[in-house]
């Protein structure tokens, strides 16, 4: 083909044989500077920088102990999509799922990207510390995850189970999953971590962050368990498109309800968004058709360490929200956001806030009736 | 002879290890190995049994509203809860667009790349015009040197069969595909909330009401859905068949099919789902058998656990004991189910041919109207196997996609009626035992549930991978993916792409396989069949 057109219009060529003409392009670019936190006025810039890449950005993805969720969830991103992604924005040499090669050719392609080094390691599943356990190709998956660490520039965790272990790292974590946190520290590599909690993850955020990187060459501000401040500075009650209703003292009580129907607060179903720090209502899920909440679906605390323990008994309200009455001004809610933030400081805290949660589950019904 | 190891096994969902040994260019003999666990089992007990469809949802990422509607079933039939029509319908709804989306994704995603050969779509001619930008873009992205996902893979295998032109149409579809799975998951988070893991169907039905303009954006998207898979998937699925017409009949495997049924019909009766509940056996296609629950056994011969009898599930012990691999003795996780004694296929062409024999008319005129274009009229034991599997899954995608635009009619007229109920209120009792058997997209999926003091006191679940991917039984009977590769010709071993096609065709999903099973539980698992 004509190689020196200007890899500007052969970018653009090739966005458009998928029905994405150069106007949409800009407008993901515009998106994308404001997923992060950059004004719009950097789209050409963000559009420039993707298009005059001169090599795409290798990416090594390795699965754990996962469910593979978060591949789920990434392949079905929108602006920029997988297949954007995948042949325009990042060279994903290694993921199980979607690579072509099997076995022994597949791999040959990870020792050649370990050798290389310079990827950005992703990785979705925490890892069994459990003998046994977790194994991949006869060995430890710890002592994998040791070998792909070291010549990455980064570790991007996605997903609750890479983060802190995830569900299967819920009371009494059976096979001792352990997040990519404390992997790193068990094995003595010391790398930049980014964690991207959720689950599963939302695939613009993971876009979001490699963009940022590839932009800026930096990785994004994160908060004090490592999560980009971009994505998570802000509770889902912060944003949510009920809080009016909960303002207002509006509340479902029961699902499949008028109330339901006329999206009152889902508050006394047990919705976790007070606690939970999440762009959930803003970003939502699948090319923004709904978010749990819209759906009518009280939020679990999904983007929340440990929230399958910390939030048990999902349909139970969390303690300690003062509920406003008609006309009154609520209060309580944003009390419960500070106090987990500063609990999340303290650490410890923030065990007892979640003690306090699931003491309070025993006794109460809430959905059930 | 020739043995093949392929560790990692790709393009399936979790970690699969596959042995076969080769002689004379033919498979002799196979072994399936799955390796990790995440003791889901022992994590639901003791929680309150309404948090369990949320938690067994991320047993598998692939198919989690399957687990979810599989686990709030066990509760609606533990607390004795009768769902309201639309609750009902809505759920059909969720599930359905997971169906579609799985199918597409598989065909496309997972399994086209075993057949169409990237590399060759460069010398293709094209004269379209879209066409010859596809290419274009190909030939820049290999020319890059970074072929991300399709680079080493066993291009220019001379099983590849396709002509270029066949090649670059189907490279084409795999981009446009990427993009329609991704719609069809947009709808079962329409209603779910987000896919994966969909948020709105707890014991009791669904938790929102949809709205007028909820339904029209519904009936609107599944259009488009109906459209692309009648003007593209099929045809592609016809266009690619005739150049692997040699592939009819291999990787058979036992002709056993079992199907718990799936898609909620309104009298509630599993013989009346979209697709049907039953069991086949021996290819006796007239015949359908009922298939219950109590005739399950799992057979730990050659699984890592201490030996015990076949047990049923509800009365079935776990005592897991690692030995190391060795294919004579106990080679994998995974223990052997069996109905009836006998190894089980479970999964699309399993439901479509139960569905076949039990005469749905739907399942029954598409059947009919493919074995007509094939030459075989009356014939449905032609499908069986690998070609079978991929049309399996096609007209089952079809099927479901049509069922759903009416799913979405017969809600309108429930509310035109002034029927808007989609949630029934329940207590739980302090003790309560329930079973959700029901279909994931790779096949027979069941939850069993056993509540004591309002909390779970145990939880067991048999899922589809584990049917299929088993190892062999106390009386060296192969698992049905193993039996299916015995006499698969391989004519490279080095590159051993005719197994993949077999194995890939069932469609495997390790992490459901072996995730669930707790490798140190020593206890009992004491549920009774309700």
């Amino acid at each position: 083909m004509a190689k020196k057109e200007g890899a500007s219009k052969q970018f653009l060529d090739a966005l458009e044989f998928r029905g994405i003409k150069r106007r949409d392009f800009l407008k993901f670019c515009g998106a994308t500077a404001a997923l992060i936190g950059l004004s719009e006025l950097h789209a050409p810039k963000i559009a420039a920088a993707l298009e005059k890449a001169a090599k795409r950005q290798p990416v090594v993805w390795l699965n754990f102990a996962s469910d593979t969720g978060c591949t789920e969830a990434f392949i079905k991103a929108t602006y920029p999509s997988a297949a954007d992604v995948i042949l325009d924005i990042l060279s994903v040499d290694y993921n199980e799922t979607i690579m072509a090669a099997a076995g022994k050719q597949a791999e040959e392609i990870l020792n050649k990207s370990k050798s290389a080094g310079g990827y950005i390691l992703i990785v979705e599943g925490g890892i069994p510390t459990k003998k046994g356990h977790g194994m991949i190709g006869n060995r430890e998956m710890l002592d994998v995850f040791k070998d792909f660490a070291g010549p990455a520039v980064a570790v991007l965790a996605i997903g609750s189970c890479a983060t802190t272990g995830g569900v299967p790292a819920a009371k009494p974590n059976p096979s001792q999953i352990i997040g990519m946190s404390e992997a790193l520290k068990r094995v003595g590599v010391t790398k930049p971590l980014i964690n991207l909690d959720l689950c599963p993850v939302n695939p613009q955020y993971l876009v979001g962050v490699v963009v940022n990187f590839l932009l800026l060459g930096k990785l994004p501000d994160l908060d004090n368990v490592g999560r980009p401040k971009m994505f998570y500075g802000q509770t889902i009650h912060d944003n949510c498109e009920r809080r009016a209703h909960f303002d207002a003292g509006r509340f479902v009580e029961k699902f499949g309800s008028q109330e339901e129907a006329l999206n009152y607060c889902l508050y006394k179903m047990g919705c976790k968004g007070p606690m939970t720090y999440s762009a959930c209502p803003k970003i939502q899920y699948n090319d923004r058709a709904s978010w749990c909440i819209k759906a009518g679906g009280p939020c679990i605390g999904c983007a929340e360490p440990g929230w399958t323990d910390k939030f048990a008994g999902f349909y139970e309200r969390l303690p300690g929200v003062t509920i406003p009455g008609i006309g009154g001004v609520e209060k309580g809610a944003d009390t419960i956001g500070a106090v987990a933030a500063a609990a999340t400081v303290a650490g410890i805290a923030v065990h007892a806030v979640a003690t306090a949660a699931s003491d309070r589950t025993k006794e109460k019904k809430g959905g059930e009736k | 002879m020739a043995r093949i190891t392929i560790d990692p096994f790709t393009r399936i969902e979790g970690h699969l290890r596959i042995d076969v040994e080769v002689e004379g260019g033919k498979v002799k003999d196979a072994w399936t190995t799955g390796t990790l666990f995440r003791g889901f089992e022992i994590i639901l007990q003791g929680r309150d049994p309404r948090d369990a469809w949320h938690i067994t949802q991320r047993i598998c990422g692939v198919c989690p509203t399957s687990h979810g509607h599989a686990s709030s079933m066990s509760m609606d039939d533990a607390f004795k809860i009768k769902l309201p029509d639309n609750g009902r319908i809505l759920r059909n709804i969720i599930e359905g667009a997971q169906f579609v989306h799985s199918h597409i994704l598989w065909f496309y995603h997972l399994n086209a790349l075993d057949y169409v050969d990237v590399v060759s779509a460069l010398k293709a001619q094209p004269k379209e015009a879209s066409l010859k930008k596809v290419q274009q873009k190909l030939k820049s992205f290999v020319e890059s040197g970074q072929l991300g996902p399709f680079a080493n893979a066993y291009w220019g295998h001379p099983a590849y069969k396709l002509p270029p032109d066949v090649n670059l149409l189907a490279v084409a579809h795999y981009l446009e595909a990427l993009e329609m799975q991704a719609k069809a998951a947009q709808v079962s988070a329409m209603f779910g909330g987000r896919m994966p893991m969909t948020m709105t169907s707890p014991p009791g039905g669904v938790t929102h009401v949809p709205t007028v303009d909820d339904l029209k954006n519904y009936l609107f998207r599944v259009k488009e859905l109906q459209d692309w898979i009648d003007s593209v998937f099929i045809p592609d699925v016809l266009a690619i068949a005739p150049f692997y017409l040699d592939w009819a009949g291999v990787g058979k495997g036992f002709g056993n099919f079992l199907s718990w049924g799936v898609f909620e019909d309104a009298s509630f009766d599993p013989k009346k789902r979209l697709l049907p509940r039953g069991a086949i056996f021996a290819s006796d296609f007239p015949k359908v058998h009922e298939a219950k629950p109590e005739d399950v056994t799992e057979d730990t011969t050659h699984g890592w656990y201490k030996d015990a009898k076949p047990l049923n599930p509800s009365v079935g012990e776990t005592q897991p004991e690692y030995t190391g691999y060795d294919q004579n003795k106990k080679y994998t996780w995974a223990k052997a189910p069996r109905l009836q004694n006998k190894p089980m296929e479970v999964g699309a062409l399993a439901r479509m041919l139960v569905a076949y024999a039990s005469g749905q008319p739907t399942a029954k005129k598409l059947i009919d109207s493919t074995l007509t274009a094939i030459g075989h009229s009356g014939q449905p034991q032609v499908l069986l196997g690998v070609i079978g599997r991929i049309a399996g899954r096609a007209l089952e995608c079809k099927m479901v996609a049509d069922a759903m635009f009416q799913w979405g009619l017969d809600i309108v007229e429930n509310i035109k009626k002034g029927n808007t109920a989609v949630y029934t209120e329940y207590t739980i009792p302090d003790k309560a035992r329930g079973i959700g058997l029901w279909e994931a997209p790779r096949g027979a999926l069941g939850h069993w549930i056993d509540v004591e003091g309002k909390k779970i006191k145990n939880y067991q679940c048999v899922v589809p991978t584990t049917w299929n991917v088993c190892p062999r039984d106390g009386k060296g009977v192969r698992g049905p993916i193993e039996e299916a590769l015995v006499g698969t010709a391989v004519a490279n071993p080095e590159k051993p792409l005719e197994v993949l096609r077999v194995v890939h065709s069932f469609d495997p999903c390790l992490a459901c396989t072996v995730h669930v099973i707790h490798p140190e539980s020593n206890r009992i698992m004491n549920f009774k069949v309700c």
